[in-house]
């Protein structure tokens, strides 16, 4: 068991000091979603000026929507650097070290999930900050609830990301599958209007098969107390979620091979 | 040196099969290495080394067979494989965007080495000589660098068996005598088990306690450096000559050839005494007008039982699968 810790803080470890050698990553980390905020928040909101539901604004709705793509993108393309290892021999020499496949998978988890959360957070800030969500509507729970949805939601991706980098080995063939999966996961997913009976019924019942659906309804349970479905429910899907596919992605990592 | 039957058997594999497919990489290979000594796996690319090498070190899965490891099953129980070997593999594997230190403190954690582990990490600096070079992001190593710091990660968590794939593949020679001289130090010092897969057959003749030469996914020979040489039963003779088939055919079935075979430049004889065969070749040929362009006569080296029974030589066959610069590097 120690183990098993030990081997997740050193993976976790080696991602953290490759991220803060890399001064573009974090830019561009940071950078992205507020650009999202600034263009497609303000820019709909302004168009549209809508009010979801009737009171809520709609630059507020799509706050925790914004914090669920984050999590999205930063936590999915977080298996690329599977595919890098794998390029520089790296792979080779964590796969023969004499620690569990599910530590592997955990540690890489525990890493990029690190970084999208703290850039999520960083759209937190802001959005509380610029009054867009009222600090009338923040609690302690619900702050620690919405930590938890961005955690699940960061491991159910990464673990997606991964899933993908075990069955795929070279970056173009990689890149094209996760934008292929990416639109449809963000779009079906209520971050940027809301999944209502006002729908075509295809279009509801592909979001219900989405998982980010689950962890942004869940996030906007937590942070402006509107959802679809109640806190408890999202929470136990993005719960079975995350196990589900850490169990596949350790799975396929037992198979994968040095070459 | 370690050759007596008391000693542990540190590695046996038994009938060990690796298919890709409808290819049979390794047809059930068969050997054992004694604790504490050094072990060669010889052969031309694409024989079977690395595969075989693969599946020892549990990086690659096994179609059928058994390997062992100082008796525990290395195919089942992976992680206790694991722990008791270090590895330097053919191909790089270092975290380029870490530091020396960093890429070493990244091993030691995985590998539950804990106690004592700054000191460590110290020592096998020191040993490879990259101490001052600790703080440097691997990024601006020389490659001659960066297989020195694999070769001191590969025995930090203290293995007791060390893997070496083409360990010293595109060095120059004064980088790859240091290297050896590491990795000898290592056996001797500490006793460790050493498998090695190297190009470069002088070296494996004056570094190998024993020898297995592989083609073609078996083991074609095994023994002692000397064992193999004397096996070729006599000195080397090579003439360069034009007419080829006629001469071989000539000399065919003398008393004083063990064999003959075609070569590039002529004909490769194998004969009791070198020496005095030359004069016997040399008349045989004058009287068919077979000119002799050279002869030259040598005892065996490891080089020639390797063309022997392999028919090729080590690094042509090399220099065909390796990328360009490795084929450059390599000569």
């Amino acid at each position: 068991m120690t183990g098993t810790i030990d081997a997740v803080y050193t993976i976790w470890l080696r991602e953290m000091k490759r991220f803060l050698k890399s001064k573009s990553r974090m830019v561009g980390s940071g950078g992205q979603p507020l650009i999202w905020l600034a263009i497609v928040g303000v820019g709909l909101g302004a168009a549209f000026a809508l009010k979801v539901n009737g009171s809520v604004p709609y630059l507020t709705f799509v706050s925790p929507g914004l914090i669920g793509m984050t999590i999205l993108f930063s936590s999915i393309f977080a298996g690329v650097s599977v595919i890098w290892d794998r390029q520089f021999g790296f792979l080779k020499e964590i796969l023969v070290a004499p620690v569990s496949r599910l530590s592997i998978v955990l540690g890489k988890i525990a890493g990029s999930s690190t970084i999208a959360v703290m850039t999520a957070l960083l759209i937190l800030v802001v959005v509380i900050v610029f009054g867009i969500v009222p600090i009338a509507s923040l609690s302690v729970l619900g702050i620690i609830e919405l930590l938890i949805f961005m955690l699940l939601t960061s491991a159910t991706f990464v673990a997606m990301g991964l899933i993908i980098a075990a069955l795929i080995n070279n970056i173009e063939s990689f890149q094209v599958l996760i934008n292929f999966l990416v639109m449809p996961l963000f779009f079906l997913s209520g971050a940027l209007f809301p999944i209502s009976g006002a729908l075509p019924i295809w279009l509801d019942a592909l979001s219900h098969i989405d998982p980010l659906f689950y962890a942004i309804d869940g996030m906007r349970a937590s942070l402006i107390h509107f959802s679809t479905y109640p806190l408890i429910v999202d929470m136990a899907v993005t719960i079975i979620c995350a196990v589900i596919f850490i169990t596949i992605a350790t799975a396929l990592f037992s198979r994968i091979e040095g070459k | 040196m370690n050759q007596g039957s008391g000693i542990q058997d540190a590695i046996v594999v038994n009938s060990l099969v690796k298919r890709f497919g409808s290819f049979t990489a390794v047809k059930g290979i068969s050997f054992s290495v004694k604790a504490g000594e050094i072990f060669g796996l010889l052969g031309p690319n694409g024989a079977g080394k690395t595969t075989t090498i693969s599946m020892m070190t549990t990086v690659l899965s096994h179609t059928s067979g058994t390997i062992k490891l100082f008796g525990v099953d290395a195919l089942a129980a992976k992680d206790s494989a694991r722990q008791m070997i270090g590895i330097v593999f053919q191909d790089p594997s270092l975290d380029d965007e870490l530091t020396a230190w960093e890429n070493l403190d990244f091993h030691a954690r995985l590998y539950g080495v804990k106690e004592g582990k700054k000191e460590i990490i110290e020592k096998v600096l020191r040993l490879v000589e990259l101490q001052d070079k600790a703080d440097r992001q691997v990024k601006t190593f020389s490659g001659g660098m960066k297989r020195r710091l694999e070769i001191a990660r590969g025995f930090i968590h203290h293995p007791k068996v060390l893997f070496l794939d083409e360990p010293t593949l595109g060095l120059d020679p004064q980088t790859r005598r240091n290297i050896w001289d590491y990795i000898t130090k290592l056996n001797r010092e500490q006793g460790l088990t050493i498998i090695l897969t190297t190009h470069y057959l002088e070296e494996a003749d004056s570094l190998c306690n024993r020898i297995a030469i592989i083609d073609h996914g078996k083991i074609i020979k095994s023994g002692t450096p000397d064992e193999l040489k004397r096996s070729l039963g006599g000195d080397v003779v090579r003439i360069g000559v034009g007419r080829k088939t006629e001469l071989m055919r000539l000399l065919k079935g003398k008393p004083f050839i063990i064999s003959v075979k075609e070569s590039d430049e002529g004909l490769e004889i194998s004969a009791k005494d070198g020496s005095k065969a030359i004069p016997m070749i040399t008349r045989i040929a004058d009287t068919k007008g077979i000119s002799i362009s050279y002869a030259t006569v040598k005892r065996p080296s490891l080089e020639d039982v390797f063309i022997h029974l392999t028919g090729r030589n080590i690094r042509e066959e090399g220099a065909d699968r390796e990328s360009s610069w490795k084929k450059f590097r390599g000569r």
